[in-house]
Formats: C-alpha cells, sequence, structure tokens
C-alpha cells in the first residue's frame, strides 16, 4: 500500500496509468503541468493502482494524493 | 624488579583502562546497534591507522570516566594533518563533563593554529547536568565549541560524521560544520528528545520522524550524506576531503585527469522542446571525470543539484538544475540548498560551474507566505558575492530571476556559455505571449483563427529571444556545441587559475537570511 502524492502544485497534464496496472518503482504514473513544464511523477515502489485519484485537467496542491497502489 | 619497570607498568595499568573505554555492556550495545567503538572510527579514518592522541588522561582519577568520554587527536587523512575530536558513547553515552568540553576547545585551537581541517565524531547524549555548571554557561563552556566553530568556519573544512545522537545544545556542531555525514537509522539530530516533547508540548512522535538521518537529509537539510554503515561515513568524509585544501590559504589539488563516463552525447540527452523533462545527471555524467561527483544533500530539494567533481582532475563545484524534479523550478529550499554550497565552494577555492536550465523561481501563495523572496535573495547574494571562477552554462531555458540565480551575465561569470539550445528571457513563450495579448486573444471568437494568432506571436517572441540575436548583442560570451563543452570548461577553468578578485572596503554585507 502506498500513496503517489504530487510533489508541487500543478495541474494534471496526462494519465499513464489506470486501476489494476502492474507499476514498477521508477515508473511515471502521472504528468503535471506546471509552470509551463513537465512534471513526471514516478512511483516510488512497485505494486498494483487501486485507485487514481485524479483526472487530466485537474488542479492538484502539492501533497495531493494522485494515486494509490495496493 | 627494577623501579623503572615498576612505574611503566603503572603507566600501563592506566592507559590500558583508557584504552578499554566503558563498560563491557555498553560495547556489547554498540556491536548490536551496528556501531564501532570510538578507537576503531578513529583507526579507519587515519592514514594507516595511526594518531596522537592530546588530554588521554583528562578525568582519569574519576575511575569510571576514561580520557572523559571524549578522544581528541591529530593525523593524517590523504596524507594532510587533520584534527578530530570523537564522541566515546560507551561513557555516560557520550555525555560532556567539563573536561570533556575543555579537550573539545582546545583540539579545536590546534586545528586552527596550524591551519589544518577539523573533524567532529559525533555519537552524544549531550551535557551532563551534574556538571552544569562546570562545562555549560562559562567563558570555555560549551558555548565556546560553536563560538570556535563559527570563528573557523570558512578558514579550515569543518566536518560532522553524525553515528549518533547529537542533543539538544550539542546538536549545533553539525549545523555549523560544513558538511554533515549521517549513518541511516543511527544518527539523529534533535533539540528535544520525544520523551522530552510528550512531556512540555503534548506531541506523540518517533525519534526517526522527529530527528532521524533520513529526515534531516530528504526533510529538513541538517544532513547532507546519508550512509548506510559507519565504515561507508568514514569513507566518504575521507574522499570529501580530496577536494578541500587545508585552509582557505591554498588551493584545491589537481589529480590525474580521468575520461567521463561512456555514455549518449549531450546532443541526445538534452531534448529542444524547452517544456520536456529529461535526467540532469546523465548530462553532469558527460561532463566531469568518470567516478569523481560527490553530491552534497542528494534526496534534499532535488529540483537543484549541488555536488563537486572534477574536469580533467581540477576541482569543481556544479550546481544545476534538475528538470526531471519539479520542472527544475526554484524553491525555498533549493534556494538554500545553492546558497550554502557556493559558500562552501567559494570559501576554499572551488571554482563553481552553473548549468542552467530553469524556468524560474516556484509562485503561487504557498512559497510567497513561506518567503521564497528573501530565500530567493540568499541565493543571489551568496552566488554574487563570490569571487572563485564562475562559468555559468546556459543549457535551455533561463527565464526571469532564475538567470539571475544561475549566475546570469549581471553577476559577473568570467563566461557565460549558451548551448544552441539555450533560451534566455523574461518567461517564457507561452507565459509572455499570454501576459501581454491575453485580452486580444479572449477576444477572438474563431478558434482556428486564435490559435493562428496565438502561433504567429509565439514565433515572434522566439525570434525576438533567438540565442544568436543575444550573442550578437554580446549578453551571451560564446555559444559552443553541446559536445564541445567538456573541453571548453575545462580549458577555461585552467586559464582562470589566477583570477582574484578583491572585494570593496568594508565590514561584511547585510546578508539577507
Amino acid at each position: 500500500m502506498g500513496e503517489i502524492k504530487a510533489s508541487m502544485a500543478g495541474t494534471v497534464f496526462r494519465v499513464e496509468v489506470k486501476e489494476g496496472d502492474a507499476v514498477t518503482a521508477g515508473q511515471t504514473v502521472i504528468v503535471l503541468e506546471s509552470m509551463k513544464m513537465e512534471i513526471p511523477i514516478d512511483a516510488e515502489v512497485s505494486g498494483a493502482v487501486a485507485e487514481v485519484k485524479v483526472n487530466e485537467g485537474d488542479f492538484v496542491n502539492e501533497e495531493d494524493v494522485l494515486v494509490v497502489l495496493a | 624488579m627494577s623501579e623503572q619497570t615498576t612505574y611503566n607498568e603503572r603507566l600501563t595499568a592506566k592507559l590500558d583502562g583508557i584504552f578499554a573505554g566503558g563498560q563491557q555492556k555498553y560495547h556489547e550495545k554498540l556491536k548490536e546497534t551496528n556501531k564501532l567503538f570510538v578507537r576503531d572510527r578513529l583507526e579507519l579514518l587515519f592514514d594507516n591507522g595511526e594518531y596522537e592522541e592530546d588530554g588521554r588522561f583528562a578525568n582519569c582519577e574519576a575511575g569510571d570516566l576514561p580520557a572523559d568520554g571524549v578522544v581528541t587527536a591529530m593525523g593524517k587523512v590523504n596524507g594532510q594533518m587533520v584534527c578530530v575530536m570523537a564522541n566515546d558513547s560507551t561513557i555516560k553515552a557520550g555525555s560532556w563533563g567539563s573536561r570533556t568540553v575543555e579537550k573539545i576547545i582546545r583540539i579545536q585551537e590546534v586545528a586552527e593554529k596550524n591551519q589544518v581541517p577539523m573533524l567532529y565524531l559525533v555519537d552524544s547524549a549531550g551535557a551532563r547536568i551534574t556538571d552544569q555548571l562546570e562545562m555549560f554557561p562559562g567563558r570555555r563552556g560549551a558555548g565556546r565549541i560553536f563560538h570556535n566553530q563559527v570563528r573557523m568556519s570558512g578558514m579550515i573544512p569543518q566536518i560532522c560524521l553524525l553515528f549518533g545522537p547529537s542533543a539538544a545544545g550539542g546538536a549545533y556542531i553539525p549545523a555549523f560544520c560544513d558538511i554533515v555525514i549521517m549513518v541511516d537509522g543511527n544518527a539523529s539530530m534533535y533539540l528535544g528528545s520525544p520523551r522530552m516533547a510528550e512531556k512540555v508540548i503534548g506531541e506523540k512522535v518517533s525519534l526517526e520522524e522527529m530527528g532521524g538521518a533520513r529526515m534531516h537529509c530528504s526533510v529538513s537539510g541538517c544532513g547532507d550524506v546519508l550512509v548506510t554503515t559507519e565504515e561507508e561515513a568514514i569513507s566518504e568524509a575521507r574522499r570529501y576531503l580530496t577536494y578541500f585544501p587545508a585552509s582557505f590559504a591554498d588551493k584545491p589539488a589537481v589529480i590525474n585527469p580521468v575520461q567521463p563516463k561512456e555514455g549518449r552525447t549531450l546532443e541526445a540527452i538534452i531534448p529542444e522542446n524547452q517544456n520536456a523533462p529529461f535526467d540532469m545527471y546523465e548530462a553532469i555524467d558527460q561532463l566531469i571525470d568518470e567516478g569523481s561527483f560527490f553530491e552534497i544533500k542528494k534526496l534534499f530539494a532535488q529540483e537543484l543539484i549541488t555536488g563537486l567533481a572534477r574536469m580533467d582532475g581540477q576541482a569543481v563545484g556544479i550546481i544545476a538544475n534538475q528538470p526531471k524534479a519539479k520542472g527544475g523550478v526554484l524553491f525555498i529550499d533549493s534556494a538554500d540548498k545553492a546558497a550554502k554550497f557556493i559558500n562552501l565552494c567559494d570559501a576554499f577555492s572551488i571554482p563553481l560551474l552553473f548549468l542552467a536550465d530553469v524556468p524560474g523561481f516556484m509562485i503561487g501563495t504557498k512559497v510567497e507566505r513561506a518567503g521564497i523572496i528573501r530565500h530567493g535573495a540568499k541565493l543571489i547574494s551568496a552566488m554574487s558575492s563570490a569571487t572563485v571562477p564562475k562559468i555559468s552554462v546556459v543549457v535551455r531555458k533561463a527565464y526571469g530571476a532564475g538567470l539571475y540565480a544561475m549566475c546570469g551575465p549581471a553577476f559577473e561569470p568570467d563566461v557565460c556559455i549558451a548551448l544552441p539550445t539555450a533560451q534566455i528571457a523574461v518567461m517564457g513563450p507561452e507565459a509572455a505571449v499570454n501576459a501581454v495579448y491575453s485580452n486580444k486573444i479572449e477576444a477572438i471568437e474563431d478558434s482556428k483563427e486564435r490559435i493562428q494568432f496565438v502561433k504567429e506571436k509565439h514565433d515572434e517572441y522566439k525570434k525576438e529571444i533567438d540565442i544568436y540575436k543575444l550573442a550578437s548583442e554580446m549578453i551571451v560570451d560564446e555559444i559552443v556545441a553541446p559536445s564541445d563543452l567538456r573541453t571548453v570548461i575545462t580549458k577555461r577553468l585552467a586559464y582562470y587559475d589566477s583570477k582574484q578578485i578583491l572585494m570593496p572596503y568594508r565590514k561584511h554585507p547585510v546578508y539577507p537570511v
């Protein structure tokens, strides 16, 4: 069980995983857009995606949970 | 038996007691927690394990306080004499009595008189409250240790290896060092213990969470290098010292050049799309001698990379934006991280290399309330007042105050080099066109027409900030193909070796904090 959080405030630009997907540590799961930059958010640990908490276009704050791993 | 042997026997017996340290059960506790006895640490630290000790007999009459819980010694590291104080946690948990403090002050004085590096091997529960009047408040009380540290800062390298706790007032020893190496799981720094926190403010928290090594190296920024074992801490300290002269009066040694690590070219690593992320570590590998990177604060404020390295054998301090983390945007912590690193390199004649790929400082309520402007000012002030050779490389974008922070042309870099991918501007094309034409863009009803208008304005803007235009205006000094960058920098580092700048006459600046 792990939570993948936003490293900074921004808008969700791309969601690269869906529920049930297996992810490995270091894999990009979400790309945020902030300060006109693409900000890849990577999984810190491996696991299966239990829940994707955001949609493309959502505004997120730093530390908001984006993806929950089982 | 002759009389001579008798008095030597007495000496030997005394020494045996001193070398043995504290009681057996405390030695066993060290083993259980993967810690080394203080004298084993010193043997690993010094060349051939050899050192000369001062104040060895301190408090030897007390019986149970060999060396009064601290070993102070001189010896060589990489052939260079250094001074060391090392707590012995088998004696009253490494706590400080009056002689402990006096010994630490004296070895600091030796380091200053001889202008050699001072190392602090810390593993101490703090003050012995029973001895407080003798060791805490007076002229040669514990405060004097910190006073000396401040006095010697920038004069000689000061390094802290944190093996265990560094509690309360003692936590200022690492705070005043140039660098703090912490052993994961064992090292900790805190003003009040978790027990005290619960009693005094009602907070329930674990030591690891509140003051553990990993927390300090990744969140608070009080730690610089996180290691897994004591042996690693010691070998990293020895490696760190290779980049430094014995004192500010000397320069770092130049060693044998090594070729960079084999890998992709900078042309392949750096994307032309300014907004796309890439890994700056891979680019750094192509610039520096293989295996020469000594990273400082790797886990802290990862949007900015700071580390010592060698280029053609010459020591250099690298400050590089990391587009892969938080877009390389500068935050409060990254500004602090860079400011301290620049001060460190400047104090000991290590030239600075800036690799800029920065969209600017972060904006928004959160950072404004936290004072990002005054934190950014610290970085700009440190960079601006550094007088070592400063080479500024604009890798891709350098927008707004980001250009200033990364040693833009106004801050007297010895050279400002642009790669062909460089883009220098107050802000990026998207933001600029929005700022200037937002009303006009909104007024265009046809969406195709709107997109066409925005594209035209983008193209106009890009032409305005074309890097050849900036070179023509002599804003940047040179444009270099990425694959030539290492050669150009290494040559210039050697050329600028004799650089000298006299600072304007005054006492000191009013430092932004």
